[in-house]
Order: structure tokens, then sequence, then C-alpha cells
């Protein structure tokens, strides 16, 4: 009996691991765009996945890469097969740290997330320039950053190397809601 | 006993220090849905034949096919370049699941229009189905007046019809096939020997080389054939190489025509007696 006792009491601390302080998102928004004299490609996500840990001041973002969506079935046909190969790399994650977290408040903070950053495999330390507003129990983040394609080794054929920027501009928004378990 | 449950309150505690992977939650919480595969194969015509693939909603494709002559006629003929059956194609995409095409082949200064409507994908994760299936559809009208003056072919006389099911399957991003259970039904034939309805059986694959080239093989077997004609199964290589919207598909076939009432039941070649004919299909996606 005891045993079963001292189990419980451990299972308890095993599942009442700070509910209240993770915030998550499932629809989260993140848009790329390339821009070049010839062509201009744009892409949304809108199924983003993206957690905050208000005491460990972490956030991690998790991107389903086939959730991309092109204005033409071709070009996101192409980014899947050929850019991002998405049957091998199906997702893209970030995992980092809020720095200056205890500043943010209901006014739009600026605040950077450092972390690494995995597109296609690769991984890549990344300092990300965002706004934080904490409005009641929801914690919105927004922000733009650049991605050189040739970091994530994204190769380029040259037939196209005009129409696709060399650099990604991405911008995100993502609204969080306290976590249930 | 006592060490279990230490273990167990170690577990906890390093739980509280660390918490959770922020992305194992993420992963738990992403949401499960099937997967849709795409790209089985790349054109919409595994070779001669039509693949699974169906272009794009609101998607117009032009499709312009050459077949050359035979390779065996020598150099007096420049194997083949010669001698070349032409055809031109529109194809749209109606939605995304549903083609609609009109084609002109020089041969037998042939019509023809098709309807493709994807009826099944193929997917995996949840719900997962092993393969895909189209339905096709054509009709072909051969305006060439190869017929006696007394004995006038009327139009419905020179009307064929092809239904076909395209079942595949994207084995691994690199290998994909496909059968195709194809029934031509010809309202005129030469002789009366000649079957109107003929049953074919069609086999292709796709093997990628690399990213954006692959290696693809087309069979199709006939089993009922005209006697006419010495009619053979039709057989095709071909190497398909991808640009941004075009598609290249470079071929060798014993057919000289391109499309399927045609390259199905009217092939006379000996692929491997020579008789091959070189092609390339190329599309414009806009």
């Amino acid at each position: 009996m005891k045993t079963t006792y001292t189990f419980l009491i451990c299972f308890l601390f095993i599942y009442n691991t700070n509910s209240q302080e993770q915030y998550l998102t499932k629809n989260g928004v993140i848009k790329f765009f390339s821009s070049t004299p010839i062509e201009d490609i744009k892409a949304e996500n809108n199924q983003v996945l993206s957690i905050i840990d208000t005491s460990t001041k972490k956030m991690a973002i998790s991107i389903l890469i086939k959730s991309f969506l092109f204005e033409k079935a071709l070009m996101q046909e192409h980014f899947n097969e050929n850019y991002l190969e998405s049957d091998k790399f199906p997702k893209a994650t970030f995992k980092g740290d809020i720095l200056n977290f205890n500043k943010i408040g209901g006014l739009e903070t600026k605040c950077d997330v450092k972390g690494i950053i995995t597109i296609h495999g690769v991984s890549k330390e990344i300092v990300i320039p965002s706004i934080f507003t904490r409005i009641g129990n929801t914690i919105f983040v927004k922000g733009e950053f650049g991605l050189f394609l040739e970091d994530f080794s994204i190769k380029i054929p040259r037939l196209v190397v005009k129409k696709i920027a060399k650099e990604i501009k991405v911008t995100f928004e993502l609204n969080h809601k306290p976590y249930k378990k | 006993m006592k060490k279990i449950i230490l273990t167990i309150f170690i577990l906890g505690i390093s739980n509280q220090f660390f918490g959770q992977d922020l992305l194992d939650i993420l992963d738990k919480e992403t949401p499960k849905t099937a997967n849709i595969v795409t790209a089985t194969f790349k054109g919409t015509r595994i070779l001669n034949g039509h693949s699974i693939e169906n272009r794009k909603d609101k998607e117009l494709e032009f499709i312009i096919s050459h077949r050359f002559g035979r390779i065996n006629l020598g150099f007096d003929e420049l194997f083949g370049l010669d001698q070349s059956n032409i055809r031109f194609a529109l194809e749209y995409g109606l939605n995304d699941n549903l083609t609609i095409g009109f084609g002109r082949s020089s041969f037998e200064k042939t019509y023809d229009s098709f309807l493709k409507y994807s009826l099944l994908k193929q997917k995996n994760g949840e719900n997962s189905f092993p393969f895909a299936v189209s339905l096709f559809g054509s009709v072909a009208v051969k305006t060439l007046k190869d017929y006696d003056p007394i004995d006038k072919r009327t139009f419905a006389e020179s009307l064929f019809y092809v239904g076909q099911v395209l079942i595949a399957r994207k084995v691994s991003p690199s290998f994909s096939y496909q059968l195709t259970p194809t029934y031509v039904h010809r309202n005129t034939v030469r002789i009366i020997a000649d079957p109107h309805d003929i049953f074919a059986l069609g086999l292709g694959t796709r093997i990628k080389l690399s990213k954006r080239v692959s290696f693809n093989s087309e069979y199709y077997v006939a089993f009922n054939e005209s006697q006419s004609i010495d009619a053979r199964n039709s057989l095709a290589f071909g190497i398909d190489i991808e640009t941004g919207g075009h598609v290249f598909q470079l071929i060798l076939s014993n057919a000289i025509t391109m499309i399927e009432k045609s390259f199905i039941t009217e092939s006379t070649g000996d692929f491997f007696g020579g008789d091959i004919h070189f092609g390339f299909n190329i599309s414009r996606t806009f």
C-alpha cells in the first residue's frame, strides 16, 4: 500500500510540471518571399506550431514543409520535391532562448530570440529580432528576418538562378494561448 | 523496490528542472493528417501514354510532341529525322482533379480530345492508401481521306474511343510504377477479321536518376490484335528532364504515334529489330 502511494506521489510530480507556464499555438502564420526582377515567389503556412515556456524563457517552433501553400501548384511541387526535399526532411524547426524576456509586458516589446534553426536537415545558429506582446493570457509574437538558401544547402539550378533570390525574407505571426495538456 | 522509487523520483525531479523538451511537445501536438503523395510522375505522360498526374486547377499546358521516322532507315533518311509526326495539344485543369485536353496529330490528320479524372490519391500517415487511381477517356477522329471515294467514311465511322484506369504507386521518392488496363473501340476497322474492341494492359515505371532527371519506361501489351497489320506491343524508353515550368521528355519508342488509340493498337515496329522512333515531348505550363 505504502509503495502504491509513493508511486502516485511520484507520478503527480512528473505530471504536475508547470502547465500554466507554457503557451502554445497550432495555427501560427509564417510567410516567405523571394523577390527578383524576373519573378516574385511567395508562400504561406498557417499551420505553424509554436510554444513558449515562460519559466525557462525558451521557445520552440515546428513547421511542416508540405503545409506551405504557393500561388502556383507547380512551384509548390518543385519546392517540396527539388528544393526542400520534404519527403526526406518533413519539418523545419527552431529552438531557442528569449533574451530579455522579463521586459515583456502589454506593449509591443522588442526581444531577440537566439537559438538553432534547422531547415533541410541543416542546423544553424540564428538571432531572430521579434516583437512580443502579452495581453491577458495570450503571448503574441511577430517579426521578420532573412535566410540565405546556401546556408541550408538548398541548391538552385543555373537555369532558374535569376528567378530565385539568394536571400529569402521570412515573416511570422504567432498567437500563443495557455497550453493545456 | 526502493531503487525503482528512487529512479522515478529522480526522473520526476529532473523533469521539473529541465522540463519536457519543447519540440517534443510540439511533435505530440502536431495534428495527424493524411499526407497526399505528390509527383508520382513528373509529367502528365509517362512517355507515350498518360500518367496519373493531372494539371492543377486553372493551369494551361501546351504540349508539343514529335516522333521521327525509324532509326534503322539509315543515313539516307538521316536515321528517320526526315520524317516526322507531330502532335500539338492544349490541356487545361478544370480543377485539381479534372483535366481536359485537345490535340491534333499530323499522323492520319487525327484530332483527339480527352478527360482525365483523379479518383483516388495515394496517402501515407493517418488514413493511408497504397495507390492512386485516375480515370481516362478519349475520343479521336481520323480525318485523313484514305478511303475509296465511292465508300466515303462518315464522321461517326471515323471515331475511336479509349477508356483507361490508371493505377499508380510511388514506392519511394525515386521509384514509381503504373498499371494501365485499357479498352479501345474503333468504329471502323480495315478488314472484318480486325476486332472493333481491343483490350490491353500498360506497365510504366519511373526511376529518378537525380533531382531533375528520371528514366522512364512504358510497355503496353494488347490481348487481341488487328489481323490486317503486323501489330506489335508498344515499348518505349525515355528520359524526363525538368527545368522550372518545362518538362522535356526524350523518347525511344517503336510507335510513331502519340495517342492511345494508335500506339496501343497500331504499332508495327519491332523495337529490338531497330524499328525505333526517336521523339520528344515538350510541355510548357502557363
